[in-house]
């Protein structure tokens, strides 16, 4: 245990993902060594992130604005919806520069024994977007795990009235991984050899 | 991958067993926390490293409905699992048909709060859930039917099947034809004659009576006979006595669907 202020900021930076307890010991000495204009410069971004960004109001990606930077853009394909779990996936997929639609976040995958059921999702925003008929294929990106593809188990059969294309990426990715861990190479493989859900 | 760990009197504390994946957790920037219900050490939560890359060789064996054969050593906290086999993924049938997938995530799920102590052996329990997992992937019989006859045979293995043959209260035999009475009490453990009937006991049709004992004998013939609403009644009276006697809801019963 360290003085007060020391402490706090052990503490908080405790809390954070991926950071055990050394982690943020280690962390916060090293805020102690370094310049105080970088210091500065760091709690600066930390406050204004928080001001400024919020979830966009179509797609529910982070953004600056009401609507994100992708649901701004004319150029985007508005006849394609990608549906990912976490806004994290959307960055995953820009990389790979293979899709030109745009997304929907989901906000996590359904996991009962977690208490999360469909309608903890933005399940409905998604079949709002979907009601004026712009929209032609549906391609469910969520996690190529047990709950991400129950989740497109579940969405393909609530989409399936609609006629729409529901396709899901190949199944070149590995099971059990996260969306966000997998290579550039895989998941443009994935994205191109997407294949119709059928339920 | 880790080492592993060396205890004080310089002995390896490896062990190999094999079990149920129940329920994974993520831990730390790419790990996962492991709940498993094996075969010959009871429960156990044990960190699977790196699991959630996707070059992981782990990743797909360390998911739930996994029968997985592993090898752990025992860690200050929590074990760690240094090697693990597929005996069978239950899972991926199960994720492409939500019914069953909902259904087979309350059997993980009541796993586990039948098995609240961590390590202790409960050999009978795994059985049922490798059968009860096995039964639903077959997609023979309903899944909501294979999922209300686990529960009531997991209530069973634990001391609490409900009374079905005779009044819960004073013992007299089959309650419903002898006294007439439909009388099914949550509180009391089951059926009770009219004498012996609680305020607020429920009145199941007889049908739906017939179909409890059916699904807790394993009779199917007559289980896969019965009409929807009957299952359905059946289904809130277990859910109903499987709550009250674990002091605790289960979260997935709420998703489950009748197909
Ligand atoms: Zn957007
Ligand atoms: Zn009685």
């Amino acid at each position: 245990m360290y003085e007060g202020i020391v402490q706090s900021l052990i503490d908080e930076l405790g809390r954070l993902p991926g950071v055990g307890p050394k982690g943020a010991q280690r962390i916060a000495f090293h805020l102690l060594a370094t310049d105080a204009t970088d210091v500065r410069r760091l709690a600066s971004v930390l406050v204004e992130v928080t001001e400024r960004v919020r979830f966009c109001r179509i797609c529910g990606n982070v953004a600056e604005e009401e609507e994100c930077r992708i649901c701004r853009d004319p150029r985007r394909d508005a006849s394609v919806i990608c549906v990912v779990e976490e806004p994290k996936d959307i960055a995953a997929i820009e990389k790979i520069r293979e899709f030109r639609g745009r997304y929907h976040v989901l906000g996590g995958a359904i996991s009962p024994i977690d208490g999360i059921g469909p309608d903890d999702l933005r399940t409905r925003e998604l079949m709002v977007r979907l009601s004026d008929g712009a929209v032609t294929e549906v391609i469910l990106a969520t996690n190529p795990n047990l709950e991400g593809e129950a989740t497109a188990t579940y969405l393909a059969r609530l989409l399936k009235p609609l006629g729409l294309r529901v396709t899901r990426p190949a199944s070149g990715l590995p099971v059990g991984g996260d969306l966000e861990y997998a290579d550039e190479v895989t998941l443009g493989r994935a994205f191109e050899g997407r294949r119709l859900l059928d339920v | 991958m880790a080492g592993p760990a060396v205890r004080d009197n310089d002995t390896v504390s490896l062990y190999r067993d094999d079990g149920i994946v129940l329920r994974t957790q993520k831990l730390g920037e790419a790990d996962r926390i492991v709940t498993i219900l094996t075969r010959r050490n009871g429960r156990v939560r044990a960190v699977g490293k790196g699991v959630r890359r996707t070059k992981s060789r782990f990743g797909a064996r360390l998911e739930p409905f996994t029968h997985v054969d592993l090898l752990l050593y025992t860690g200050r906290s929590l074990d760690v699992i240094t090697q693990a086999e597929t005996v069978r993924a239950y899972g991926g049938p199960l994720a492409v048909d939500y019914p069953r997938y909902t259904s087979g995530t309350a059997m993980l799920e009541t796993a586990e709060r039948f098995t609240p102590v961590e390590k202790e052996p409960i050999i009978r329990q795994f059985l049922l859930l490798v059968g009860g997992l096995r039964a639903l992937g077959e997609r023979v019989h309903d899944p909501r039917l294979v999922l209300d006859a686990y529960l009531l045979r997991t209530l069973a293995v634990a001391g609490y099947a409900p009374a079905l043959d005779e009044c819960a209260v004073c013992g007299t035999p089959d309650p419903v034809n002898t006294t007439g009475s439909r009388s099914f009490a949550v509180p009391a453990g089951g059926l009770t004659c009219r004498s012996c009937r609680p305020p607020g006991a429920a009145s199941p049709a007889v049908a739906t009576i017939a179909l409890m004992r059916s699904l807790l004998r394993g009779d199917w013939a007559q289980a896969d006979i019965s009409q929807a609403r009957h299952q359905v009644e059946c289904s809130g009276l277990v859910a109903a006595y499987v709550q009250w006697h674990l002091e605790h809801s289960i979260r997935s019963l709420r998703h489950v669907e009748h197909v």
